[in-house]
Formats: structure tokens, C-alpha cells, sequence
């Protein structure tokens, strides 16, 4: 992409330093100077929000980790001694717990925007296959992280998820056998999992920064899906989108604040408040609410081996969206069909996340065979159908054209707005 | 205009088929809920009022200490509380003992510690760093007393129990800060012994409870009218009892409580207040800019 401005150090230190290594000429091409389309809306801020909430778990899951013990006969009471006896524990451990929840929050919102505006068409399906492994590697992180404290929920929610890889034949025993690191749910299990929760992160980091990498070399989609042309199109990354993605994140931060201060216990189950007890079964096992859609899948079908292929599955198929979608608009703003089965398939996301909380019986399971084929037919069937039979709108020829063009048509004073008199200091 | 009247109608149209949908997937799923209800129907405990409760919710000083005066007199005879310290009774946020009467308190018990220098094991008077003494050895001592139930450890149980709120209730409790499902249902619970509906047959060695799942509990009714002898005046009542105990129970599962809401209008105010500016600085940089 080529900047607004190259970066020219003038320092003689400083040239010295860039002469041998270009870092802060890199941190100023990718975060100074970017060019960004002129017209992203806040949904766009999510990738930012992304990154810091990335940050903000690493961190507190280093302090944590100053005063967690894992160990089955003492994980229990440590969590509970970071929340009673460690300065602020309380409020680190409830960081960690909220922010995943937050995570996943802004991780939901960031995936929609990229499937509603076609942020996966070329050239740009690296980009979204590199986010998809983003969200495994999330889920998986989140899952183990929830297996920590060791309460009922750890345990069994961990006995749940581990017996899933004993449906796949031949190797599915010794799989599970591996998992655990003997034959039930146990201290090795405890302490591989704290292992790997420690370790994902920093793998999720590194992906980001390939992610972030395949994004600065296709540069950021936009609400129109026009590829910005000339510079008019675009602005510079500092002040522009730096201020709008602060605004997004201190605005995120207030939400997650309510959760933090107010009703930290909402997101999780009380159940994990009772210490892990392998001869006690909780009435209702419930994982985390970022997998209900999944977990209501996976009890969707009548065959052990079919449900974890269609709970995989679900997430596979995010893979090869970037073909499975044949309409030439990418945008779905000018795509009047694909808009109204996007929002039928968000409904449907979210009424298999209320059937994953529920028991799997009666009309439940009825209720979620019809949707997990809704959720697969929107991407097998009606995705790559509705690019050969809708009409899509006319495409603006740019993004200018885009953005004055709606200020014309709504008949709103643009140029009253640029000559208003300056009020604010 | 024109733009705005196209999104309105756009979005309405949207909502209308999202209400659609919803309405088939719950059509689909209203069998198993009017199933559900026909079978193990416990009542939803009522909400009651407590003064943790809220943004600003604090607990009430005076109503701590007659919780821990009906847990020690009480509930402790069969109940633990591993984590709570004696030095936790003195701290800020807590029941406002002074350090000598949490000292006090501690004294009154027999810890076992060592071993000393001859390989012995010894008893010594309680400290304000020991930990409240578990009134059984271990929890097979406990089953083996009650009836092969074991009473639930206190430490973390207020936060522990829950009932379903359902929806929408649940969507409601966000912008509520309703977080006071486990105080209401034990207090629900402590209040919830009645006589068994006819044809209910209560096991042998069970007592009927309206709120308890299953409505077959051990712990037989743990406290009577004028059991516990307050100082204060306050009415020596099963519902008096029972309220003081569960807010006393709810401070030991979350002792920061008061801390936390502190912090977090303090917070909230600096976020607020910094979105503000941030947003006027952001309407400023894009002043020129068309978006």
C-alpha cells in the first residue's frame, strides 16, 4: 500500500538505528501512516478491541499465575486465596474471567461484521482463514482456562469435552488417554491443561501478528466493499483511525466494567463456586456461553460420532466461506437478499446458543436439528446460490462517491456542517 | 430524510423477521418447556431485598454480626467455613469486630498445630491468622453424622447456588445487576420447610422443603423461633434468623464486595467521563473529513 507519508528519521541516533534495524519506520508504515478507508463504521474498532483485550488477559493471567497452584487438591482454595488474601486478586481474577467472556463478546461482533461486509472475499482469505485459527485456538484456550479453578463445572465440563475425542474410531481411546494423561480427568490432566492455557495465548499473539501482517498487505475492507483507488479514498491510520478505535475501546470498557464491577458472576455458572468432585454429577453440564451454539449441535444429532463431526464441522466450514460465497458484490450492504438470510442466520446462531443452555430433551432437540441444518444449509446451499440468482444493487464506482453521495441523497447540509462555526476548543 | 426512511423501514422489516424466527424456534421449543414444568417444578425463591444488593449495595454491619452470632451458635455445629480467617471478622467491609473481639473469637478454639520439637503434635489456643476449625475431621465424619449427607462448606456456598431465572428474565438481571440469586434461595430455603403435599411421600431420614430440588432434603429445619438470643433487639424470628445468616453467608463467599462496587463507580465514572472527551476529540479530528 502506498502511504500517505514515509517516515524520516532525523535524529542521528535514531538514523543509526533504523540504518540497521527499520522498527520504528515499521511501527510508523503500519500504525501512522496506514491507509484507511475514509468510511469504516464502529463495527471496524473490534479489531482493536480484539488486540486489547488479547493484552489485557495475557497480563492478568500472568499475575494469577504468580499465585495459582495447580493442583488438584489445591487449585480450588487458590483461586479462592487470589480472590480473599491477595492485594486486588478479586479484581484480577475477575479481569481474567470477565475478559474471556469480553473476548468472545468482541470476537462474535468482529466475525459478523466480516461475513456481512465480505471482509473474506479476494484478496483477503488468508486473512480470514488466519482469523479463523484465531478463534479455535481461542476456544481451546478459553476451554482449558476454564478447567483451572477445579470446581464442578471444570471437572465435568473437561470430562464432557475430553469424552468427545472417544467417539472417533481406532484412535479415539488413546486420544482421550493422551488428554488426560491416565484414565479419568486428573492431576495430569489439571497440569497439562494449565501447561497449554499458558502457552495458546502467545500463539493466539502470534497469529494476530500474522493476521495483522495479511491485513496490511490487502489493506482493511470497508461498508461499501470497493476497494479505495485514490488517495481521496483513504486517510491516514494517526489521527484518524487511532482516535475512533480509542473512542470504540474506552466505549467497550464500560460495558466490560459493568460486568466486572457489578455482576461478575453473571457470565458463569455457579456450579464452579463447588469444588470439583469426581462422584458428584452437576444436574445440568453447560459449558461456557461461547460454545452453547456448538454444544447444542453437538446434542442435535442422534449419533455420538455425527455430533463432534457437526460441532467440528461448524467451525470448519468458517474456513472455506471465502469460496463457498459466489456473488461478484462483496458487501453486503448492496446484496438486498444475502442481507435478510444474514440476519435470519444470526437468529439462528443465537436460538442454538439458547438451546445449548437447555436440556437436551423433548422439543429442545427438535428445535436444534432445525437449526444446525439451517446453520450449514446458509453456508453450503445458500451462500454459493444466492451469487448466481440475486440481483445485487448498483455498487458505488468509489468510496468519495460512497460517502458524498449519501450526504447528497439524505439531503443533509454537508457543507453547512463543514462551515459551521468552530464552538469547540 | 429519504435515507433515514429507507433504513427505518429496512430495520423494521428486519425486526420483523427476526421476531419470525424467533417465534418458530421457540414454537419448536415450547413442547419440552410445558414438559419441563409438568415434572420437577420447584418455585422460583422471591426476590428479596438486601443491602449488598445494587451499584452501591454495602452490607449492613449490625445484621453481619447477628448472621455470624446464628452461624457459630448454629450452623457451624455442622457446617465449615475453611476460608474464613478470624482476622476476616476485623477486616473493612466485613462485620466491623475490632481485632480484640476477632481475637477473642479465635481464642475460643482449640487448633491443632505442630509438630514441636520433640515430634508432637499440639493443641493451642486459636490466632487471628487460623482458619475457622471444620466441625468434622473430614467429610466421610460428616456423612457418617448426617445421615450420609454432607453439609455444604460455607466458604463459597452464597455464590454456589442458583436457581433459572428463565427468559427473559435473565436478559433483565444484566441491566438490574441482579446477582442475588443464591442469597435468595437460601434464604428461600431456610424458610421453605412446610408440610409435604398430599401424595408426596418424604424418605426415610428426609424433610420436605418447597424450594430444595427434589423437595427431599437431610438437613432437617436447622433453627426455631427464639433459638439464638440477639442483643440487639432485633425480632428473634425464623425469617430474622434466616435473612441475617444468609447476608453473613454471602460476606464470607465474597468478602471484597464492598471494595468491588466502590472501585467500580470510580470507575465507571473515569471511563465515562474519558469516552466523553475521546468522543469530542474524535468529532474534531473527522471534522473535515466526509464519512
Amino acid at each position: 500500500m502506498s502511504g500517505h507519508a514515509t517516515f524520516e528519521p532525523k535524529h542521528p541516533a535514531l538514523k543509526w538505528f533504523e540504518s540497521r534495524l527499520p522498527l520504528v519506520g515499521l511501527i510508523h508504515s503500519s500504525f501512522i501512516a496506514y491507509p484507511t478507508p475514509r468510511n469504516l463504521n464502529y463495527w471496524w474498532t473490534f479489531g482493536g478491541i480484539l488486540s486489547l483485550m488479547l493484552v489485557c488477559q495475557i497480563l492478568s493471567g500472568v499475575v494469577l499465575v504468580m499465585h495459582y497452584t495447580p493442583h488438584v487438591t489445591l487449585a480450588f482454595d487458590s483461586v479462592e486465596h487470589i480472590m480473599r488474601d491477595v492485594s486486588y486478586g478479586w479484581l484480577i481474577r475477575y479481569i481474567h474471567a470477565n475478559g474471556a467472556s469480553m473476548f468472545f463478546i468482541a470476537v462474535y461482533i468482529h466475525m459478523f461484521r466480516g461475513l456481512y461486509y465480505g471482509s473474506y472475499k479476494a484478496p483477503r482469505e488468508v486473512l480470514w482463514i488466519l482469523g479463523c485459527i484465531i478463534y479455535l485456538l481461542m476456544m481451546a484456550t478459553a476451554f482449558m482456562g476454564y478447567v483451572l479453578p477445579w470446581g464442578q463445572m471444570s471437572f465435568w465440563g473437561a470430562t464432557v469435552i475430553t469424552n468427545l475425542f472417544s467417539a472417533f474410531p481406532v484412535v479415539g481411546p488413546t486420544i482421550v488417554e493422551w488428554l488426560w494423561g491416565g484414565f479419568s480427568v486428573d492431576n495430569p490432566t489439571l497440569n497439562r491443561f494449565f501447561s497449554l492455557h499458558y502457552l495458546l495465548p502467545f500463539m493466539i499473539a502470534g497469529v494476530v501478528v500474522l493476521h495483522v501482517w495479511a491485513l496490511h498487505v490487502v489493506g482493511q475492507n470497508n461498508p461499501t466493499g470497493v476497494e479505495p483507488k485514490t488517495e481521496k479514498d483513504t486517510v491516514p491510520f494517526t489521527p484518524y483511525a487511532t482516535i475512533k478505535d480509542g473512542f470504540g475501546m474506552v466505549c467497550f470498557l464500560i460495558f466490560f466494567a459493568w460486568f466486572l464491577f457489578y455482576i461478575p458472576n453473571y457470565l458463569g455458572h455457579a456450579d464452579n463456586y463447588i469444588p470439583a468432585n469426581p462422584l458428584v454429577t452437576p444436574a445440568h453440564i453447560v459449558p461456557e456461553w461461547y460454545y452453547l451454539p456448538f454444544y447444542a449441535m453437538l446434542r442435535a444429532v442422534p449419533d455420538k460420532l455425527g455430533g463432534v463431526l457437526t460441532m467440528f464441522g461448524a467451525i470448519i466450514v468458517l474456513f472455506f466461506v471465502p469460496w463457498l460465497d459466489t456473488s461478484k458484490v462483496r458487501s453486503g450492504v448492496y446484496r438486498p437478499l444475502f442481507k435478510q438470510f444474514f440476519w435470519i442466520w444470526i437468529v439462528v446462531c443465537i436460538g442454538l446458543g439458547w438451546l445449548g443452555s437447555k436440556p437436551a430433551e423433548g422439543g429442545y432437540v427438535i428445535a436444534g436439528r432445525i437449526l444446525t441444518v439451517w446453520y450449514f444449509a446458509h453456508f453450503l446451499i445458500i451462500l454459493p446460490l444466492l451469487g448466481l440468482f440475486e440481483k445485487p444493487k448498483a455498487v458505488p464506482a468509489s468510496i468519495t462517491e460512497a460517502v458524498l453521495g449519501k450526504k447528497t441523497k439524505g439531503g443533509a447540509p454537508a457543507s453547512v456542517g463543514a462551515h459551521a462555526p468552530q464552538t469547540k476548543g | 430524510m429519504n435515507m433515514t426512511m429507507n433504513k427505518l423501514s429496512s430495520l423494521r422489516s428486519l425486526i420483523a423477521r427476526a421476531v419470525v424466527a424467533a417465534t418458530l424456534v421457540t414454537a419448536a421449543g415450547g413442547l419440552a418447556v410445558a414438559a419441563e414444568e409438568g415434572g420437577h417444578g420447584s418455585p422460583k425463591p422471591p426476590r428479596e431485598h438486601w443491602s449488598f444488593a445494587g451499584p452501591f449495595g454495602r452490607f449492613d454491619q449490625a445484621q453481619l454480626q447477628r448472621g455470624f452470632q446464628v452461624f457459630k451458635e448454629v450452623c457451624a455445629s455442622c457446617h465449615g467455613a475453611h476460608l474464613l480467617a478470624f482476622r476476616n471478622l476485623a477486616q473493612p467491609g466485613g462485620p466491623g469486630f475490632t481485632d480484640a473481639q476477632a481475637r477473642v473469637v479465635a481464642e475460643g478454639f482449640q487448633i491443632q498445630d505442630g509438630p514441636n520439637d520433640a515430634g508432637d503434635m499440639f493443641d493451642r489456643p486459636g490466632r487471628l491468622s487460623d482458619r475457622w476449625p471444620s466441625p468434622f475431621p473430614n467429610e466421610q465424619a460428616a456423612r457418617a453424622s448426617n445421615g450420609g449427607a454432607y453439609p455444604p462448606d460455607f466458604s463459597t456456598l452464597a455464590k454456589a447456588r442458583t436457581y433459572e431465572v428463565g427468559f427473559p428474565g435473565f436478559l433483565i438481571d444484566i441491566f438490574t445487576q441482579y446477582q442475588e440469586q443464591g442469597p435468595d434461595y437460601i434464604h428461600a430455603l431456610l424458610n421453605g420447610y412446610t408440610e409435604p403435599p398430599e401424595g408426596f411421600a418424604v424418605p426415610e431420614g428426609a424433610h420436605y422443603n418447597a424450594y430444595f430440588p427434589g423437595h427431599a432434603i437431610k438437613m432437617p429445619q436447622p433453627i426455631s423461633e427464639g433459638q439464638v438470643t440477639y442483643s440487639d433487639g432485633s425480632p428473634e424470628t425464623v425469617e430474622q434468623y434466616s435473612r441475617d445468616v444468609t447476608a453473613f453467608m454471602m460476606w464470607v463467599a465474597e468478602p471484597h464486595l464492598e471494595t468491588r462496587k466502590r472501585l467500580g463507580f470510580q470507575v465507571m465514572i473515569f471511563l465515562i467521563v474519558f469516552a466523553g472527551l475521546l468522543y469530542f476529540t474524535k468529532k474534531k479530528v473527522w471534522k473535515s473529513v466526509e464519512h
